[in-house]
């Protein structure tokens, strides 16, 4: 498991690559990344700054893949989130998994994201032509993160 | 008979637009308590009024953490811990 935090931008087949290592075990690599859209509640997105908690935003991604590992098969996974300032088409976030088979890889890769959105400290702030302005939330963020609850 | 006041001294961190909010990025706070918790922190900084209290008003979605992780009102604080205050998250 790796678990980086960084301003430097990341390539993501680099990433990929240092995870299979060769590892024959591996049937199905899923990956996700998330990048900056130019427009948020139709406000013109100039640039946005990315902050975390240091400490405990590393701590809670690696909780989160704890988690995903107790529910699917995950040989290796990784997730790489940059912080500071990002503009419209940069990349924010990597989340990589490998799996034996393409139904946990996908699931987990998923449910990583899913819990990221909602519980990982980090917090943007656009700067936009009237000035700055915290982002909110999304209820549709905790909608999808609320879906992968079970009853244990 | 009284119970046993004791003084401690808690590193408060405020982040994100709460950082904006309160002006700083955090203090130490000294708490005077037979048993210190999360809650006297709460209570102690609603008590200053302004942006302390409109903030931290009861049903505004504030998580607490102590030592990097994730509090409650009754979580039990000791001398030298880190309680930070964090917005709604919106990473990802």
């Amino acid at each position: 498991m790796s678990v980086r935090v960084q301003t430097s931008d990341f390539d993501a087949a680099v990433e990929i690559a240092a995870l299979r290592q060769g590892d024959a075990r591996v049937g199905a690599v899923a990956s996700f990344i998330g990048t900056v859209r130019d427009v948020n509640d139709a406000a013109q997105v100039a640039t946005m700054t990315l902050e975390h908690y240091p400490g405990m935003t590393e701590k809670a991604i690696e909780d989160i893949i704890a988690q995903a590992r107790r529910r699917w098969n995950v040989i290796e996974s990784a997730v790489v989130h940059r912080v500071g300032r990002l503009k419209p088409t940069d990349q924010i976030v990597l989340v990589i998994v490998a799996s034996s088979h393409r139904g946990d890889a996908f699931a987990a890769c998923e449910f990583i994201m899913d819990y990221l959105k909602t519980r990982a400290p980090f917090w943007k702030k656009e700067s936009t032509p009237e000035g700055g302005r915290w982002v909110e939330a999304r209820s549709s963020d905790d909608l999808a993160a609320e879906r992968w609850r079970r009853a244990d | 008979m009284l119970d046993t006041q004791i003084s401690i001294t808690v590193r408060l961190v405020y982040l994100a637009r709460l950082r904006d909010a309160f002006g700083c990025a955090g203090e130490s706070l000294v708490l005077q308590s037979a048993a210190p918790t999360v809650a006297e922190v709460l209570s102690t900084l609603r008590a200053r009024s302004g942006a302390f209290r409109e903030e931290l008003a009861p049903q505004r979605a504030v998580r607490i953490a102590v030592n990097h992780e994730l509090a409650t009102p009754p979580t039990a604080l000791r001398d030298g811990d880190e309680v930070a205050l964090l917005p709604p998250v919106t990473g990802g």
